[in-house]
């Protein structure tokens, strides 16, 4: 029972980047715009937030610094893609493209290098529990930040008037604009916390769960995140559902090497592709049924006027 | 205040600016970070331009890493005219390294390499099979469970990467190799013969040269080029022409995994001789801003891969010369593409001065 419970509590540790990640795709989505940089802002934010966090030694610190530096750098694909319209694929994977060089070489002296890791604590008399305690309630205060994320972002999408103008935007900009909203500037506030969202989980990434910095570290968690949004049919609780779920796949890995099953390494860390790939085509299979669920306006440029 | 414009028509002498205007500002944005580092930017500057040209040897490498990229681009500029989203190149590469390796090895163990020119162009057939195969699994999960193939495509890099890994680190090691994870060195007569002598160049170089120019005879003299761009550009048109969007999916798909699988190929019966985790150092995602920076043409695909091979050459001398990271030139290659698609929108729009808008004066009145 107690392996059982440490499965729980490790699937939902690597699932957490995943739904941080998940949760500000989801945002951009809503609001029309898909951003394929995710990868890329997720690996300038783990760079950046290892950065800040091996000089000054402030966890909380380097989150802010890595969520700022993810935010910067998508204000500027917000800027091209709502602004001028360019191709919402093909910047996107530039910026995805741009973040794996510069987070390499900025990280060039920063491979090798430690953190201090701090041993997290429980949550009050919670992690005393039996079996629910370590299985949920012995984790980083970030994992449970990105639940506070998630039920913030239901509060904001159905409970709030901004919030239902930018699903109305996503679903129709052009109706959105003629009321006189400022659709452009709403969908680029939206892609700017979107990113933020991706450049918190790149730094929990590189700060909490590694902790250490390696060219590359993200290893297709920003695409991951990207497949999540549409296995969760743009709803945050699916979100988090499919984070844990992926999350613990991953962990499932290192669990089978454990009880002595002999499958290559390398074949046990292909299972999250192999299931990103096996979720994609399950979801995808109805397509009418997506096409409900989908924003309207998806990917689609809106040039008012 | 600034405002964008939409032309009435889309300026041509901007779409050739466009590219050029990048190249420019990415080199602007480059000395401005050599500077930031320390470095001589004028020094950095000639590694990235002059010195990748300095001499036949030199040449000769430019040649060597644009074979590789000017392959791959004219796949993934065949697939994203027609609107897909094709972007694991690098994948669909790997699995054409790891199939005609595989054959070079076995060959080589059972002693089957006369004539060397017979086997290297079976396992070079063998690798674009392994590439186009690859490709087809994200054409396969499009076409039947409409699963968005940018996301598979991708997923699929990284499971060829593990597979890579899983081989030269299990089965296929050398047993005499020291345990380095890597195969034992190919025959001799197994490599692709050179071009010329003091160049590591090899005839793959002329393959790609002749496939773009059978690229632009597909693309713009046959009806299924005509088919296929119509596709991209109005799917709507093309169906009401009764061409089928199934049919250019797996068309494109097939043949940019097969110029992927091919270059992956030549990769590793060239330059390499035997096969490494390391087989590609990117090629596949360098394609895709070839692609790009060449406006999806198949002949501005090869000047754009020259562009780009003199970038990773460039790279790799700011390393050894100057000590700069290696991934000084994926950084470059990234800001050249997003300036290009930032200047690209100039195409189509114009940038206005204008001291009120319309909004404004009625705000007024």
């Amino acid at each position: 029972m107690h392996e059982l419970a440490l499965l729980i509590a490790a699937g939902i540790a690597s699932g957490t980047p995943l739904l941080l990640a998940g949760l500000g795709l989801l945002l951009n989505e809503r609001a029309g715009v898909v951003n394929l940089g995710a990868e890329g802002l997720m690996l300038i934010a783990a760079v950046a937030g290892f950065g800040i966090a091996f000089y000054t030694g402030q966890t909380w610190l380097a989150l802010f610094g890595g969520a700022l530096a993810a935010a910067l750098f998508s204000a500027v694909l917000g800027w091209m893609v709502v602004y001028l319209n360019t191709n919402q694929y093909a910047s996107g994977l530039a910026l995805s493209l741009f973040g794996a060089g510069i987070s390499a070489f900025v990280g060039a002296a920063l491979v090798g290098k430690k953190l201090e890791i701090t041993q997290t604590e429980g949550l009050f008399f919670l992690a005393d529990l039996p079996l629910v305690g370590p299985a949920l309630f012995q984790q980083h205060p970030m994992v449970y930040l990105a639940v506070t994320l998630c039920l913030g972002m239901v509060l904001f999408l159905y409970h709030s008037k901004s919030g239902r103008l930018l699903r109305g935007i996503g679903e129709s900009p052009a109706s959105a604009h003629a009321l006189g909203f400022p659709v452009r500037r709403i969908r680029w506030i939206s892609v700017v916390v979107g990113g933020a969202f991706c450049g918190l989980a790149g730094v929990y990434l590189s700060v909490v769960y590694a902790p250490l910095w390696v060219e590359g570290m993200v290893a297709g968690r920003g695409w991951i995140a990207l497949a999540l949004t549409v296995f969760a049919t743009w709803r945050p609780w699916r979100v988090l559902l499919g984070a844990y779920l992926f999350g613990s796949v991953t962990m499932l890995q290192l669990h089978l090497q454990a009880i002595g099953i002999e499958i290559p390494t390398q074949f046990m860390s292909m299972l999250p592709y192999l299931a990103t790939i096996l979720v994609l085509a399950l979801i995808s299979r109805n397509p009418s049924w997506i096409r409900a669920n989908m924003p309207a306006s998806l990917g689609k440029p809106f040039h008012p006027g | 205040m600034i405002v964008l414009e939409k032309r009435q028509q889309p300026s041509p002498w901007m779409g050739y600016l466009s590219p050029l205007l990048s190249i420019a500002l990415t080199f602007v944005v480059a000395a401005i970070v050599v500077s930031a580092m320390g470095k001589d930017p004028l020094r950095v500057l000639s590694l990235f331009t002059l010195e990748p040209l300095n001499g036949k040897r030199a040449i000769g490498e430019v040649m060597l890493k644009a074979t590789p990229l000017i392959l791959c681009s004219l796949g993934l500029a065949f697939c994203f005219r027609s609107n897909v989203w094709n972007i694991g190149a690098e994948g669909q590469f790997l699995l054409g390294a790891i199939g005609a390796g595989g054959m070079a090895m076995w060959l080589t163990e059972t002693g089957l390499t006369e004539p060397g020119w017979l086997w290297v162009t079976q396992a070079l057939l063998l690798g674009a099979f392994a590439g186009a195969a690859w490709a087809a699994i994200t054409a396969w999960l499009r076409d039947r469970a409409h699963a968005n193939e940018i996301l598979v495509s991708l997923m699929l890099v990284y499971i060829a990467n593990l597979l890579l890994s899983y081989l030269v680190f299990g089965p296929w090691k050398d047993p005499k190799g020291w345990n380095f994870p890597q195969t034992l060195r190919f025959a001799d007569s197994l490599s692709i013969a050179r071009l010329g002598a003091g160049m590591r160049v090899h005839w793959g170089f002329v393959v790609a040269l002749i496939s773009a120019g059978v690229m632009v005879w597909l693309m713009y003299f046959t009806t299924l080029g005509a088919r296929l761009r119509v596709g991209g550009l109005a799917p709507g048109a093309a169906r009401f022409a009764g061409f089928s969007s199934r049919e250019s999916l797996w068309t494109v798909l097939l043949c940019s995994g097969a110029f992927a699988g091919l270059a992956g190929a030549m990769e590793v019966l060239g330059p390499m001789g035997q096969l490494t985790p390391h087989v590609s150092t990117g090629y596949g995602f360098s394609a895709i801003i070839v692609a790009f920076v060449a406006r999806l043409h198949p002949l501005a695909c090869v000047l754009a891969s020259f562009l780009l091979s003199i970038m990773m050459i460039g790279g790799e001398l700011a390393q050894s010369r100057v000590g700069l990271p290696a991934s000084v030139s994926s950084m470059f290659q990234g800001v050249l593409l997003m300036m290009l698609l930032t200047f690209d929108s100039l195409i189509q729009y114009r940038i206005k001065w204008r001291a009120q808008t319309s909004k404004d004066l009625a705000k007024h009145a």
